[in-house]
């Protein structure tokens, strides 16, 4: 025990302050300027992988380290989109989860976004559209914002989920 | 009287060498002689790694088996199928691993086995029963719209008596985690039966392979398993520079090991941390998350890539890593490795954690023989199969790599085993900075590569990953014929459903986390 709060207190905090929003993420032109009023500063996130290689999970994994450190942001992940604000979507979406995606999407209260994840999600990526793939995740639910990379980097995700609720496409 | 080894060699003698990697060879088969080869291979210890199909345009069906043999060798059976709609002898009987197999090349290839379980297992709902997308011609695209796809019905195997209920999960889970359905039958809160269901994430990968161009395949490869890109990139490429052939330049391959065992660090690194998490202990997930982000960081300063999506190329690497970036990378791989000791301690003193860990999950090297188990699981169940130890590829002769071996099988072990592979790659990528070989980090590819099937076999962070690809030739611009890639998550899901067995259901996500398998390059 003693040794587990002398490596806690040894580190102390590493978190890093988070990007800002990119305009040119955004594809949606609907407005979410009611977001911020509704949500406060907190929002609910909903991960669904909807046939991704899984690179792009690791790196959403990575917004829960203590150095982006999105829970002190005021976002966490949630279990149900019951709860959830905002849908962050990865990987083509293959044929056999595009059910489960639109049933995710319509589960979730609005008001909702959707940022899709990496360049499959943006585009279909290497896999495209086939018998078995459905390509773009735009293809199967409304995208607001996508995040293109493969993958996408963590701060180039937070930039995502920040550029999906910030209020400045309400004032352009 | 033969032993069962020297009736096994004796397949393994009329075997003629493929290319690519180390002690591979090829062995056209009757039906009969199929299973009788299966038989000795069984009976000398052999595991069956993959089975899967080609069906190529004018040309015969063919169905392959790949067995790994003593030494790490690697035999590839193939039994020609004149006529598609015969039966061929299945080999579930012998190594359970093959049914799920046999059940995917019906629904890719439509050649069936004389399994007795006929149901789909990669095919749900996206396209009809008599399609095979593998075929010669077959559903490039079907034209079935997104939005008109119904959930398909899958027979479960439906357990029964006083009490006995089920719990359905997923196919989308409560965290980031890929999709899968599991089935769990319980009574009060003990696990009698799991059976796993998978294929959501099937999204054509071996279809789109035979439409990329030779070699532009590793970029495909590398988006199998996003966690396993570096071996599955390597894999591939070992089986195009075994076809051209080539050879590939000493510092390019010290670069790939490299990359290898920092793809190994990453992701025991990861599973460390989320295995204290799931035991309850969130400052395992802060401690060993924070290392983890060190090391990636550390990686694109050096590399240019904190995931190596792009490193390895046909020919050598797309990376190198100069002087000062390997000193950056080799002080933090000292600092990782003195670290994940202190963190070790912690973790083994937590009384908490060791009674969430201890007899958690646990398959006993005997069960682990029976069924197959294989790669980082196996190793914790006395199953001692390393492809770097058993049967090295360069450069990994010069490194001498340590097998790391646990036999009590429980999620304790898988946990200690990945802390002990840590320190052992730590070690690894220590002496590949220190011992670099001058000279270029990639060299061309002929411009023409050779026809026929090569295989690529890399020990990957999880086990064993399997490429056997297939062309026609080319002179520049050709294709692929067929390209299989195999994951060892094919041997360890259906190990898993053992697992669980007389577990109490929230132990499910500590225990699915101890073997963490692959569902994308499990459906592919």
């Amino acid at each position: 025990m003693l040794k587990t709060l002398r490596t806690i207190a040894s580190l102390g905090i590493v978190s890093e302050p988070p990007p800002d929003p990119n305009e040119s993420l955004r594809v949606s032109t609907a407005l979410p300027a009611k977001i911020r009023e509704v949500l406060g500063r907190s929002l609910c996130i909903r991960q669904v992988d909807a046939g991704s290689c899984n690179g792009c999970e690791l790196e959403i994994h990575a917004l829960n380290n203590p150095l982006y450190n999105i829970e002190g942001l005021g976002m966490r992940f949630v279990a149900s989109p019951r709860h959830a604000d905002l849908l962050l979507v990865t990987g083509p979406v293959s044929r056999h989860m595009a059910l489960a995606l639109r049933r995710t999407y319509e589960a979730m209260p609005d008001p909702k976004r959707v940022v899709a994840l990496g360049d499959c999600g943006c585009d279909g990526g290497i896999f495209g559209e086939n018998y078995a793939s459905c390509g773009r995740v735009a293809n199967v639910i409304p995208v607001d914002v996508i995040v293109p990379g493969c993958p996408p980097s963590p701060l180039r995700i937070l930039q995502g989920i920040l550029t999906a609720v910030s209020s400045a496409a309400s004032r352009a | 009287m033969a032993t069962p080894a020297e009736v096994a060699e004796r397949w393994w003698s009329q075997a003629a060498a493929l290319p690519g990697s180390p002690s591979a060879a090829a062995l056209a088969v009757s039906a009969v002689a199929w299973q009788d080869a299966a038989r000795d291979l069984a009976a000398a210890g052999a595991q069956l790694l993959a089975l899967w199909a080609s069906s190529p345009l004018g040309s015969t069906h063919r169905v392959r088996a790949a067995f790994l043999l003593q030494g790490g060798r690697l035999l590839v059976l193939a039994l020609p199928m004149p006529d598609p709609d015969v039966v061929y002898p299945g080999l579930q009987q012998l190594f359970p691993a093959a049914s799920r197999m046999q059940r995917a090349v019906h629904d890719l290839n439509g050649i069936r086995s004389d399994d007795p379980d006929r149901r789909p297992w990669l095919r749900h709902a996206a396209w009809p029963e008599d399609v095979y997308p593998l075929r010669a011609g077959g559903a490039a695209t079907v034209g079935i719209e997104p939005a008109l796809l119904e959930p398909d019905h899958y027979a479960f195997v439906r357990v029964t008596g006083d009490g006995v209920h089920e719990i359905p999960v997923g196919p989308v889970h409560a965290g980031i985690i890929e999709p899968g359905h599991f089935r769990f039958s319980i009574v009060g809160e003990k696990v009698l039966r799991l059976e796993e269901r998978l294929g959501y994430v099937h999204k054509g990968i071996e279809q789109r392979f035979q439409q990329l161009p030779l070699r532009e395949g590793h970029r495909l490869a590398a988006r199998i398993s996003g966690d396993s890109a570096v071996a599955f990139s390597w894999a591939y490429c070992q089986a195009l520079e075994g076809l051209a052939p080539m050879d590939v330049p000493p510092r390019a391959l010290w670069l790939r090991a490299l990359c290898l065992e920092s793809e190994r660090i990453q992701n025991h690194l990861g599973d460390l941390g989320a295995l204290g998490n799931d035991a309850g202990f969130a400052f395992g997930l802060a401690q060993f998350s924070r290392l983890k982000e060190e090391w990636l960081r550390a990686l694109h300063a050096a590399l240019g890539q904190r995931y190596l999506l792009d490193a390895i190329v046909p020919g050598g690497c797309a990376v190198d890593c100069s002087a000062a970036a390997a000193a950056l990378l080799a002080a933090t791989a000292r600092h990782l490795a003195s670290t994940a000791r202190e963190l070790r301690t912690i973790y083994d003193e937590h009384a908490g954690v060791r009674d969430r860990f201890i007899g958690a999950g646990q398959v006993s090297p005997a069960l682990a023989q029976r069924l197959g188990l294989i790669g980082l699981a196996g190793r914790a169940s006395g199953q001692d199969r390393d492809l770097r130890v058993d049967r090295p590829w360069a450069p990994y002769a010069d490194l001498a790599p340590v097998r790391c071996l646990l036999h009590d099988g429980d999620v304790a072990a898988r946990v200690a085993l990945r802390f002990d592979e840590l320190q052992e790659s730590c070690r690894l990528v220590e002496r590949l900075l220190a011992g670099l070989p001058v000279g270029p980090a990639r060299a061309e590819l002929p411009s023409t590569v050779a026809a026929g099937l090569a295989i690529g076999l890399i020990e990957g962070w999880r086990g064993p990953v399997l490429v056997a690809l297939e062309t026609d030739g080319d002179d520049g611009g050709g294709g692929i014929r067929r390209c299989h890639p195999h994951d060892c998550s094919w041997q360890n899901w259906p190990v898993l459903e053992h697992a669980i067995i007389g577990n109490i259901v929230p132990d499910f996500p500590l225990i699915n986390k101890s073997f963490n398998l692959s569902y994308s390059g499990h459906d592919l």
